[in-house]
């Protein structure tokens, strides 16, 4: 579980978050969504500890991270799987080398046994056979899935994925949610993603939460979301034509 | 006061770099093939000018020289300005706009596709793992391409020497002989052992804080290598005037 206690944080003058407060339970897809420049990316980066919030701070399974030093961050850290919206390969490393990576760094494996568990996370993410491409030879999607193999192979605790579907087919895109969905339930972990792509939303997630202004203005489920109430939030559901033509036709 | 801004940012970077490497067999791997970057790829390019420098040099000391200046001249100009100057100086300038620009834009190019960010997460000190091989590499390899400098340029000097019959091999070697003190061999590998530092350390802290796109990657690059030059030519006037005086 990870749980942000009154973060703020602020650029100069402009208040990216104010006072934001939220849990995001294990064995769940939490979603955090809202427009662009809304925070989420802020909200994302303060939670890993890409940036440090100026008030408030961040629990992991009860572990306050915000207030570690650096050297302390590294135990968690290694807890942590992150997808990235452009899925940050190493693009002087193959995809196995990628995967590789954090085992290579961290584990006691032998070369061997490290070899055979990235292996293994590429053949879950359907890429046994990419080994050895370098991920300039790979499409976006398949750069995607190299990136939640390289995230899974620590066998991480916490999983956070930036708008893992931009610059996807619609298709591609479902079959990287639900990988984020079964890999979520197989390995029980808290996974956070940030995304604005409502398909995304009501395909993959468990609890959602709503970033309007710095603010999370809402949080809830799916049927939630689209029961409507808060107008910030319904003007971002239904902003697209066919989301309007939906519940104008009584689908939702 | 923007420069007193950079300077407390390069060492705040240099101070992270300098951590405790994550893994001894990784940075070694690091290493190996910074070393290979910086140095083996480097050899053509710096053999081919101290060629051509030191056969310049000659011919130029032969054109000046008149009846009264011994022959010997020559010998001792060529390997006096190829070891007091030439090589300690101006390949750490061409290694500059060459390796320096390159590391530039390959840490640019990692910060801004966030594979930075993805080290960081992944618990790994970015900075130690991507600047300190690089310092390193600069540190042992960039003063060893100074020495192949100096000798090919020397060659290169007898070799035109000969070859366009303004000196003899016996007047060119014993010019090369006269006056010779280690201390200047000394002097010049104490200057590239800093200029290799300055080279690696600030290119790399200008691709370290590149932001934006592939823009501001190309940017950072060239300040990388403008910077680097200023900043040898500084510390080659200050140490200079520490190490003769």
């Amino acid at each position: 579980m990870i749980e942000l206690h009154h973060i703020s944080k602020s650029f100069g003058d402009h208040d990216v978050l104010k006072d934001v407060q939220a849990t995001f339970e294990r064995g769940q897809v939490n979603f955090v969504i809202g427009r662009s420049g809304s925070g989420k990316s802020v909200l994302t980066k303060c939670t890993v500890g890409l940036i440090e919030p100026d008030q408030g701070h961040v629990s992991f399974d009860g572990r306050n991270f915000t207030a570690l030093s650096r050297r302390d961050r590294k135990e968690i850290r290694q807890e942590i799987g992150m997808l990235f919206q452009g899925a940050a390969l190493f693009d002087s490393m193959t995809v196995l080398e990628n995967v590789s990576f954090p085992l290579t760094m961290f584990s006691d494996m032998t070369a061997s046994e490290i070899t055979k568990r990235a292996e293994e996370c590429l053949e879950r993410v359907e890429l046994g056979d990419a080994g050895k491409r370098y991920p300039a030879e790979c499409s976006g999607g398949m750069q995607k899935r190299v990136g939640i193999a390289r995230a899974i192979a620590m066998n991480p605790k916490y999983l956070f994925c930036d708008e893992p579907n931009s610059g996807l087919d619609p298709q591609t895109a479902i079959v990287i949610d639900q990988l984020i969905l079964e890999i979520t339930r197989e390995y029980n972990m808290t996974t956070v993603v940030i995304s604005h792509d409502m398909n995304s939303v009501m395909e993959a997630s468990d609890t959602i939460h709503f970033v309007h202004e710095g603010r999370i203005l809402w949080r809830g489920n799916r049927t939630g979301l689209l029961a409507g109430g808060v107008p910030e939030l319904e003007e971002f559901v239904f902003a697209s034509d066919l989301m309007r033509r939906i519940r104008k036709a009584g689908q939702i | 006061m923007r420069w007193l801004f950079h300077i407390g940012r390069y060492m705040q970077l240099l101070l992270a770099s300098f951590r405790q490497p994550e893994k001894g067999r990784v940075f070694r791997a690091l290493l190996i093939r910074e070393l290979d970057a910086i140095g083996t790829q480097s050899i053509g390019i710096v053999a081919l000018l101290s060629l051509f420098m030191g056969a310049v040099i000659c011919l130029q000391t032969a054109h000046q020289i008149g009846g009264w200046i011994p022959v010997y001249t020559i010998g001792f100009t060529v390997r006096q300005t190829m070891i007091l100057e030439f090589s300690p100086t101006l390949i750490p300038v061409i290694l500059a706009g060459k390796v320096g620009s390159n590391i530039a834009s390959q840490i640019g190019t990692m910060r801004v596709t966030e594979q930075i960010d993805a080290l960081e997460i992944m618990g790994v000190n970015s900075a130690g793992y991507l600047i300190l091989p690089k310092i390193i590499a600069g540190l042992i390899i960039v003063p060893f391409l100074v020495i192949l400098s100096m000798f090919m340029g020397i060659g290169a000097g007898a070799w035109v020497g000969v070859a366009t019959g303004v000196s003899s091999l016996a007047d060119f070697e014993y010019g090369m002989q006269v006056d010779f003190h280690v201390f200047d061999v000394i002097y010049a590998l104490t200057k590239t052992v800093a200029f290799g530092f300055i080279l690696t350390s600030v290119s790399a802290y200008h691709g370290y804080y590149a932001s934006g796109g592939a823009l501001e990657v190309g940017r950072s690059s060239t300040r990388a290598v403008v910077w680097s030059v200023v900043i040898i030519m500084v510390a080659n006037l200050i140490l200079t005037q520490m190490l003769l005086n």
